[in-house]
């Protein structure tokens, strides 16, 4: 099963978030340069812990600067797969590369979102979105800065002095995205990072999302159980399922709210529902 | 209850067990526990306005403190560098986990010939056994904390590029700094009871060893100075190590004291002060994105 040769992005959409991305960068090209998004290529990959692989045979090539979201039931390997694409476990078989080259470790150019409660609890938001930078060996003055300057990108400024457990599930997501971006990663792996969140907030963080990476440039790859948030936010939407990568679709009008009722969009609905077996 | 009337209650649990002291020994009572030999509370408070003017006194209390923090501070450093290496390395596991196992069980004060076999002088003997004392509690207690540590927080700074030392600093540490308190609360008692039953055993100068001479001339007032001293000595110490623990956990969830004060102190970091309740309705009317989030912040 090869999916690679789907992996025309749909950059220019109505929405215009996806500004100045992958305009035919091909693997290589995009590496130093800061602010581009970067090429995640899964071959024949199985991926899994050691003792027990989750997925076999996924063949996945992500554009720089495109959305790839994955769906699919829970216990899946959706998880794996993005563990995998960090570098936090090594593919079992096959390879996984960034830009044609092997990943072989976690690296601040993929910064990884997870599920809930990933802050460190002993730190304020702000010294929460400071760490990266500090990683990076930036000066406190513009490490508090940035940090700042992230948070209030992310409606948080009020709240930068708080620890973590202070403040709302809503509110703790919003700077584990701001954390993820303060660093500049080429690519933002997100595992199912509003799943914890009740429906109106999780739609407002969709939309939070949607114009914070405006203009980064990052390649994503978003992780979720929810086939209309992976129908909202994804440029291609990769269904996941019994061991298997079965399909990756190109949707229609990717994050335009309006585009529910598009019948090209309903028919890809269906047809991911109908997959999903659910 | 508020502040006062909790620290009045504790005066009161103190000057109880006191009076039934007083009351129990100067009545000579002898109910199957024989208390008529016992000395009374005024005999113990003479006593101990006696020695507290003399020299002797001070030098003791000196000798036995600088013992047992020299002893406690070593067996914190060594624990808690062992417990994190034992728990984050598998080789570290294999090579010390078995020895570290075998010692652990014997009592620290079991160990008084080893040290006087070891260490050239008593002194040194003496901190060898408070630190071994104090040094398993920390050791169990950090291994404990650092497997127990949320995955996702290592893995959080690993894909930011962080390294082994940046994970150890930035995770591992504070992460499990709450268990590691606990370890060192248990380990300051510990050391209390090995530096003084060390000092009973080979000591020269320290409260311990003052307890046991004043017992072998067979001045009861005496020992009970020594053992009040002891109490209190080992209170202060472990409230010290509490305390500093509180302070610099500061940052785990807690209960609220009251059903008001918990709103209030979440929202005394975001505004000033006066104008706290006038910012909080503020930033409700012209952010509804924050105020949709608000039912979230208290469950």
């Amino acid at each position: 099963m090869s999916t690679s040769s789907e992996t025309e992005t749909e950059t220019e959409t109505e929405t215009g978030t996806r500004t100045g991305t992958s305009t035919g960068a091909g693997p290589g090209t995009g590496a130093g340069a800061p602010g581009r998004g970067t090429r995640l290529t899964l071959r024949d990959a199985a991926l899994g812990r050691p003792d027990a692989a989750a997925v076999s045979g996924v063949d996945v090539d992500v554009s720089p600067g495109e959305i790839l979201t994955v769906v699919g039931p829970s216990g899946c390997g959706k998880s794996t797969l993005l563990r995998t694409l960090a570098g936090l476990l090594p593919p079992l078989a096959g390879t996984a590369e960034q830009d044609g080259r092997p990943i072989d470790g976690p690296g601040a150019d993929r910064a990884l979102v997870f599920q809930e409660d990933a802050l460190l609890p002993w730190r304020s938001l702000r010294a929460n979105v400071e760490l990266p930078l500090a990683v990076q060996g930036l000066p406190r003055a513009e490490r508090r800065d940035q940090a700042t300057a992230w948070l209030e990108r992310v409606g948080l400024a009020a709240q930068a002095g708080q620890l973590p457990h202070r403040v709302s599930g809503g509110q703790r997501q919003r700077a584990q995205l701001a954390r993820a971006l303060a660093g500049r990663p080429r690519a933002v792996l997100m595992d199912e990072p509003f799943g914890a969140l009740d429906a109106q907030t999780r739609a407002g963080m969709q939309d939070l999302l949607v114009e914070v990476l405006h203009g980064t440039g990052a390649t994503v790859v978003f992780v979720t159980h929810d086939v209309d948030e992976a129908l909202f936010l994804g440029d291609r939407v990769a269904l996941l399922g019994a061991g298997r990568l079965t399909a990756v679709r190109d949707v229609p009008r990717p994050r335009d709210r309006t585009a529910r009722d598009d019948p090209a969009r309903t028919a890809l609905r269906r047809d991911v529902l109908t997959s999903l077996g659910t | 209850m508020n502040r006062s009337a909790r620290y009045a209650l504790r005066i009161a649990s103190l000057a109880v067990a006191l009076g039934l002291w007083q009351l129990l020994t100067s009545q000579d009572i002898d109910l199957w526990l024989r208390f008529s030999q016992f000395p009374t509370v005024t005999d113990v408070a003479h006593t101990f306005a006696d020695r507290l003017a003399g020299p002797d006194y001070w030098t003791d209390l000196t000798d036995s403190l600088t013992r047992i923090l020299s002893g406690f501070l070593l067996a914190a450093v060594l624990g808690v560098a062992t417990g994190v290496l034992v728990a984050r390395s598998r080789l570290a596991e294999d090579l010390l986990g078995p020895v570290l196992e075998v010692v652990r069980p014997i009592p620290a004060i079991a160990l008084v010939p080893v040290a006087i076999l070891l260490f050239p002088s008593n002194e040194q003997g003496i901190v060898f056994i408070t630190c071994t004392a104090a040094f398993f509690p920390v050791l169990v207690s950090t291994r404990h904390a650092v497997r127990a540590l949320t995955p996702v927080w290592e893995e959080a700074v690993r894909t930011m590029g962080g390294g082994r030392w940046r994970v150890l600093g930035s995770v591992v540490l504070p992460g499990a700094l709450p268990g590691v308190f606990g370890g060192l609360s248990v380990g300051i008692g510990v050391s209390w009871i090995c530096v003084i039953s060390a000092e009973m055993i080979s000591g020269q100068y320290g409260v311990g060893y003052r307890t046991w001479q004043d017992y072998t001339v067979v001045d009861y007032p005496g020992v009970f100075v020594g053992m009040v001293t002891i109490g209190v000595l080992g209170w202060l110490t472990s409230t010290a190590v509490e305390l500093l623990g509180r302070r610099l956990t500061r940052w785990l969830p807690r209960t609220a004291q009251g059903p008001a004060a918990r709103p209030k102190s979440a929202r005394s970091g975001a505004a000033p002060p006066p104008a706290a309740t006038a910012g909080r309705k503020d930033s409700i009317r012209t952010r509804p994105e924050e105020a949709r989030d608000e039912h979230l912040v208290r469950d």
